[in-house]
Order: structure tokens, then C-alpha cells, then sequence
């Protein structure tokens, strides 16, 4: 057993939260209230290696493992989820998908870039009846001579619609060659290729300066070697890199849940004085300490999972239970918080009021939370 | 023992929910939320069809019926959208002190501005770093041969900035009895008095809360409520009465949340079924509905000790913090069970979601109430 951060990881970490102090918490409440993405904090981050910790160095990456990685998007998420939200897609699954499964040729065009920061990565799953149920997938890929043509629409898709979209990785239907079976094969699709539409920007609760898109195909086509991996297991290989994410979605929750207790500590801190309870006051105090019991444990649950995975043991269900609980934790923190602060928690000016609109979000993407259930379920079962 | 509504209250809740599906238009209502905008058409005909201080004497412009039909009134319109019908619900806020305590001259001259007239009342007893059981106010009263003069600061002043009098409660500076508070009654446009619009915030956008600043403002004998020393003691009682009304409004956001949320799961397939057949989700509506209706009789049995000259301020308590978590949590389940569609704005329960997350700020503050409840169960000890 050994619970001790390399001096790596804990640089990363130091670094990372250095960062998101001085450079993420003064314009968090502006990018809510703007919804202007911040190109300039994402060239800083990708000048300072945070956008491709744990790909190798020939990949444009930092040599780095998917602790240091998850320590960095916590880190970044107390500054502002959104940092947080960009990495986990960017880094976390488009970049290791290419990563993982891409050819030679695919890795030097896309992830290069993807790593280095200089470009991000956007993955199309979601489409609008195919939610929980991924598998419904309508878009479909049919292979005309040496090129895919795409048709159909993803939506919910973050990371999109930007001067450096680089590439979205779709998952889309096809009939088998040898039985003309449907099957679900991944396939990255550039933005700006014709016949890729990228729709009005959802107008949303929180984190509203996600650059989320619903995307259109409609006779889009690409290179036949644009297919990324196994034809055969498209939606396997989407999913193997989706339980990074799980892991990536509870550094964003912690870091959410935690930024939410500091405040909550200077808050109460002050009040106490106000009151002159200092003594005999227990219900915050409590309170607190539950809070703070609970980030710690949501912290140790991702760390534990991206520690395995960084082992390369499994950790399928440890991915699960930081998913799960990291963001059920984070909204019900966020809740706590925002009684603790009474009406100033309210106002926008007050971040808790940013924390509460961003935080049940968690909780839904990438899995709701009764997936994450069922999976955990059928594991046990 | 008798949970039954009488005809007229049947007809009255009837009556309301049909004015607030005719009238609640949806898109209008996207509109406002959007802009923050005060719905005055809605509020011009609710005052008109008489829906405004159902528990006013008809001498002052009210229907003279009780606490319980106000409260009818209130969750049917906080049912159809939260936004508009909080807005509603508070046009006539604070003006109870004067129904209860005021003298029937107070009555006659305010009371039917806020039932007939286009005002809308005001209460200024917040203050920054106050003590949760007001017993002091920065703001002062220095008594002169006329009547007083006001000086200081208030926040979180609902219909902070619309016409209509406001009461404000004040410290006497110059006090035989250090500690003696007053509440005054004064117009809203006087010299003398600023009021800023506060910015954004999590919920109830629709209201216009304001900041006030009274500067050496003179007000007139004939403007205290009551007498001196009774300021405190008054605003206890009133918050502690308003929390029946704040649980009405918390009853129906919870329930117009459970409607959006009960259609949706009816509607939505996944994995070839309607989510609505899910365990999971059934589990959850039916857990939601269970919550709902514990909520709705404490409300009622709050309203119904109020009316029948019992008022019950434990009762009025336990029914505001369990409607208000009931609110919250519903309506976050609601926003589960859309999935992905639940943090777009257009959908609308991301509004609930907002409006609900601090219902227990109206009235008395959630802690005070728990203070003062406890002391009322435990005695000296």
C-alpha cells in the first residue's frame, strides 16, 4: 500500500492548481456570463504540457500517467469545471482513442496536435434517441469506393464549433461486408469537411461556455482510412476509452465539489464571527465536516482508478463508483453550500451560484447515474 | 378531522389552474426568464379576477377568505411555471405586517394599492453580516419632533424597484432602550431612498429584488406599525406566517417539476421501451409523488391552523423545510429523468431546477426557524 503522489504527480498538481488560482478562478464567473471560450487560458495550458500529460513525448505528450492527469483536471476543475469538461473529452477520450487504437499515420496528423494543445478533439456518441441507450446509433457509414459517406446527427457534443475543433470521432452503423450485419464502427470526421454541419449552440443551465453543438451529417464524406481501429469493434473500443472518462468526469466533480467547500470554509469562517457562536455552533460546522469527508473520499475513489489503470489492471467498477459517487457528492454538496451561504449563495456574483448550475451535470453525462448503476449491477450480479 | 377542500376552495384552485394554463404562456415565460423581466401583463389580470391577497379583508380590496385559499392560489400558479407564479405569489409581500399589526387607518391607505392598485409591496429587513434572529439593525431610525429619520442599507429587497410601499425595519438610534425596533412604512419613490436592482441569480429571475439605501429620509409618526420596540417581534411573526405561503410555492414547484418530469418519462424510449418503465425511474416518480403529497398536507394543515385561529409556527416551519427540500429534490429528479435534454433551457425544468434550489430562503430564514423550533421542543434545560 502506498498512498504517496510521485514528485511528478505532485508538481503537476501544484502547477495545476497555481494555475487555476491565478488564471481560471478570476474569469470563471465572466465565461458563464459570456459564453466565450477561452482560447487564451487553453494556449496556456497547452504552452504549460497540461493537454497531453499521459501520452509519450513522440505523441506531442508529457511521458506522464493517468494519475497525473486526473490530479490536473481536478486541479483545473476548482478554477472552472469547463477546464476540466475540455480535457476530459480532449485528452482523456478522443486523444486516447487515437492513441489506443489509431494508425501510425492517424496518431502523427491528429494526436500530435490533440496532445500538443494546439487542437481539440470532440467524440459523437449521443444522438437525440440514442441517450442511455448508445447502441440505438441511427447515424450511419457506408463504404462508396474508397470513401465513407456519413449520414445522420449527434448532438450534445462539447468541443465542437471552435477555430481549433480538430476532429470529431463518430460512432456510426454499417452493414458487415462478409453478412451485411449492421454493426457500429468508429470513424473520425474533421470539422470543415463538407457535408458536416455544425448546429446553433445549445443554450444550457450551467457551463455555458462549453462549446456544445448538435452536429449534422448529410452525405459527408471522408477517407476509407479515416476509420479509426477495428470496424468490428467501434463501439467496444468507444466504450474501453469512455471508462477513462468516468474516471476523468470524477476529477471534475471533486474539483467542483472542493472549490465549493473553500468557499464554504471562508464563508462560514467570517459568519461564525458574526454571530459569536464560535463555541456552542454545530449544525455548519458539521456539516463541514461532512462535506469535506465526503470530497475525500471522491478523490481517493478516481485516484484509486486511474491507478490502476496506469497498472493496466482492471478497474471497470472502480471507474463506476468514481463516477458515480464523485457527482452524486458534488450536487449534493453544491446544495449544502448554497443553504450554508443563504441569498449571497444566490447571486451570480457569489460562484456558488455558478457551482449549483454546473454541478448536476455530473450526473448526467457520460453515462446518467442509473447507468452507471446497471453496469455496476450486472458486474456484481 | 376533515382533508377535504369545500366546494368554493375547489373552485378557487380550479379557477387558478386554469388561469394558469391559459394565461402562463410558455414561450412568454422563456422570455422573461430570459431577460428578467417582471411579468406585468399576467400580474395586471391575476389582480383584476381577484387572485392577488385571497386573505385580505375584502375592506382592503381582498376576497376575505383564508390563508389556505392564498395558498391554493399560489401553488397552481407556481405549478404551471415557477418563475411567474413566485413572482406573483410575492407581489404582496411583507404586506401582512400591516394586515396583522397595522392600525385601520395603515390598512385602509395600503392594503388595496397592493389588492386593486398596480403596487406592489416591499419588506426591508435584510441586512449585510446580520445575525440570524434580527435582533439588531444597522440601519437606524433617529426620532425627530415629526417622526423619523431613516438612514442605512437593506438587500435582497423584493419589489425592491417596482411601486408600492415598502416597510422597513429600524434600529432607534436614540432610544431610551437601547436595542428598540421599529418598523416603518414608506414609499418606495421618495427622496431619500435608492433602490438598485441586484444582478443576477440562480433563481426567480422574474422578481425585481433591490438593494435600498435610505439616506436622512424623513418619514412621518403615522408610519410606524404598531409602536416602538415591536419591530422585531412583528417581522418574527410575519416570516414565521410567510412560511406557509413560501411551502405553498415550494408545493408547486414540486409539483409542476413531477408533471414535466411524470410526461417525459412517458415519452422518452430508450433501449425500445419508455423509460417510464423502468424500474428505476418508476421508482423514482413514485418516490417523488410520495414526497409531493407529504408536502402538500403539511402545507394544508399549516394554512388550516392559520385559519382556524390555532396558528401553529412549528407546524408552519416543518411544512416550509420539507416543501422546499421536497422542491429541490424533485425537481432535480425531474431534470434526471430528462437525461441530456434537461440542461438545455428551452425544456423548461432546468427553470425548476433554479426556482426550487432555495425556496427556504423566503420567509424565515431555514436556520433561524430550526433555532427557534428547537427551543420550543427542548424548553430550558
Amino acid at each position: 500500500m502506498d498512498f504517496d503522489l510521485t514528485n511528478e504527480q505532485k508538481a503537476i498538481r501544484d502547477m495545476c492548481r497555481k494555475f487555476a488560482r491565478e488564471v481560471i478562478s478570476p474569469r470563471a464567473e465572466e465565461l458563464e456570463r459570456t459564453e466565450e471560450h477561452p482560447y487564451e487560458i487553453i494556449e496556456q495550458m497547452a504552452d504549460l504540457g497540461m493537454m497531453g500529460i499521459p501520452f509519450p513525448v513522440e505523441y506531442g505528450g508529457g511521458n506522464g500517467d493517468w494519475v497525473g492527469m486526473h490530479l490536473c483536471i481536478e486541479e483545473l476543475s476548482r478554477g472552472d469545471i469547463l477546464f476540466g469538461a475540455i480535457l476530459d473529452i480532449t485528452t482523456s477520450i478522443v486523444g486516447q482513442e487515437l492513441f489506443a487504437f489509431g494508425t501510425e499515420e492517424q496518431k502523427q496528423r491528429w494526436l500530435i496536435p490533440i496532445a500538443q494543445g494546439k487542437e481539440l478533439g470532440a467524440f459523437g456518441l449521443t444522438e437525440p434517441d440514442a441517450g442511455s441507450d448508445a447502441g440505438a446509433t441511427r447515424t450511419t457509414a457506408a463504404l462508396e469506393g474508397e470513401e465513407w459517406v456519413i449520414s445522420g446527427s449527434k448532438q450534445f457534443i462539447s468541443n465542437t464549433g471552435l477555430d481549433n475543433s480538430s476532429i470529431v470521432i463518430i460512432t456510426a452503423k454499417t452493414p458487415r461486408d462478409s453478412d451485411g450485419k449492421e454493426i457500429i464502427c468508429t470513424i473520425i470526421v474533421p470539422e470543415g469537411t463538407p457535408g458536416f454541419q455544425v448546429g446553433e449552440k445549445y443554450e444550457k443551465l450551467g457551463m455555458r461556455a462549453a462549446a456544445t453543438h448538435e452536429l449534422v451529417f448529410n452525405d459527408c464524406r471522408v477517407p476509407r482510412d479515416y476509420l479509426l481501429g477495428d470496424i468490428e469493434k467501434g463501439f467496444a473500443q468507444h466504450l474501453t476509452v469512455l471508462e477513462t472518462g468516468r474516471i476523468s468526469v470524477a476529477a471534475v466533480a471533486t474539483g467542483l465539489a472542493q472549490a465549493c467547500f473553500d468557499e464554504a470554509i471562508d464563508f462560514t469562517r467570517r459568519r461564525l464571527q458574526v454571530d459569536k457562536y464560535l463555541s456552542t455552533s454545530q449544525r455548519i460546522p458539521f456539516k463541514l465536516a461532512d462535506i469535506a469527508m465526503r470530497i475525500e473520499l471522491s478523490r481517493n475513489m478516481y485516484l484509486k482508478a486511474a491507478w490502476l489503470k496506469d497498472k493496466g489492471e482492471k478497474h471497470r467498477l472502480e471507474a463506476h463508483f468514481a463516477k458515480l459517487y464523485g457527482s452524486e457528492t458534488a450536487t449534493e454538496i453544491v446544495a449544502e453550500v448554497l443553504k450554508i451561504f443563504g441569498p449571497y449563495g444566490y447571486l451570480d456574483e457569489y460562484p456558488i451560484s455558478r457551482y449549483f448550475k454546473q454541478a448536476k451535470l455530473w450526473e448526467i453525462v457520460e453515462g446518467t447515474s442509473e447507468m452507471q448503476r446497471l453496469i455496476i449491477a450486472r458486474e456484481l450480479l | 378531522m376533515d382533508f377535504g377542500l369545500t366546494k368554493e376552495q375547489k373552485d378557487i384552485q380550479m379557477a387558478a389552474r386554469e388561469f394558469a394554463q391559459g394565461e402562463f404562456d410558455p414561450d412568454v415565460a422563456l422570455e422573461l426568464e430570459k431577460e428578467g423581466k417582471y411579468p406585468f401583463e399576467i400580474w395586471n389580470k391575476t389582480r383584476d379576477l381577484g387572485f392577488i391577497g385571497m386573505h385580505i379583508p375584502e375592506e382592503y380590496g381582498g376576497q376575505e377568505l383564508g390563508i389556505l385559499d392564498n395558498a391554493l392560489v399560489v401553488e397552481e400558479f407556481c405549478r404551471q411555471n415557477s418563475g411567474i407564479g413566485m413572482a406573483l405569489g410575492l407581489s404582496i409581500f411583507g404586506s401582512e405586517m400591516i394586515l396583522r399589526f397595522g392600525s385601520n387607518d395603515q390598512r385602509k391607505k395600503h392594503l388595496p394599492s397592493i389588492t386593486k392598485g398596480k403596487s406592489a409591496s416591499s419588506l426591508a429587513y435584510i441586512e449585510e453580516d446580520q445575525g440570524k434572529d434580527f435582533a439588531s439593525f444597522k440601519t437606524t431610525a433617529t426620532k425627530t419632533n415629526s417622526g423619523y429619520l431613516v438612514n442605512g442599507n437593506k438587500s435582497f429587497v423584493v419589489n425592491g424597484t417596482l411601486p408600492g410601499f415598502v416597510i422597513v425595519l429600524c434600529q432607534l438610534a436614540n432610544s431610551e432602550k437601547p436595542g428598540e425596533q421599529v418598523a416603518l412604512i414608506l414609499p418606495k419613490d421618495t427622496d431619500g431612498l435608492v433602490a438598485t436592482e441586484m444582478g443576477g441569480r440562480v433563481g426567480m429571475r422574474m422578481l425585481k429584488i433591490a438593494t435600498l439605501s435610505f439616506n436622512d429620509l424623513e418619514v412621518s409618526h403615522e408610519s410606524l406599525i404598531g409602536g416602538e420596540g415591536q419591530g422585531q417581534n412583528q417581522l418574527m411573526n410575519y416570516l414565521n406566517e410567510m412560511n406557509i405561503g413560501a411551502a405553498a410555492m415550494a408545493t408547486g414547484i414540486a409539483q409542476g417539476a413531477f408533471d414535466l418530469g411524470l410526461a417525459y418519462a412517458k415519452q422518452r424510449e430508450q433501449f425500445g421501451r419508455k423509460i417510464g418503465s423502468f424500474e428505476a425511474i418508476r421508482d423514482k416518480l413514485a418516490d417523488m409523488d410520495t414526497r409531493i403529497e407529504v408536502a402538500r398536507l403539511l402545507t394544508y394543515r399549516a394554512a388550516w391552523h392559520f385559519d382556524n385561529n390555532d396558528p401553529n409556527p412549528k407546524i408552519n416551519y416543518m411544512a416550509k423545510m420539507v416543501s422546499a427540500d421536497t422542491a429541490l429534490e424533485v425537481a432535480k429528479d425531474s431534470l434526471h429523468i430528462y437525461g441530456g435534454y434537461g440542461y438545455v433551457v428551452e425544456e423548461r425544468i432546468e427553470q425548476f431546477y433554479r426556482d426550487a434550489s432555495m425556496v427556504d430562503i423566503i420567509g424565515m430564514p431555514g436556520e433561524t426557524d430550526k433555532s427557534l423550533i428547537a427551543d420550543q421542543i427542548i424548553g430550558k434545560i
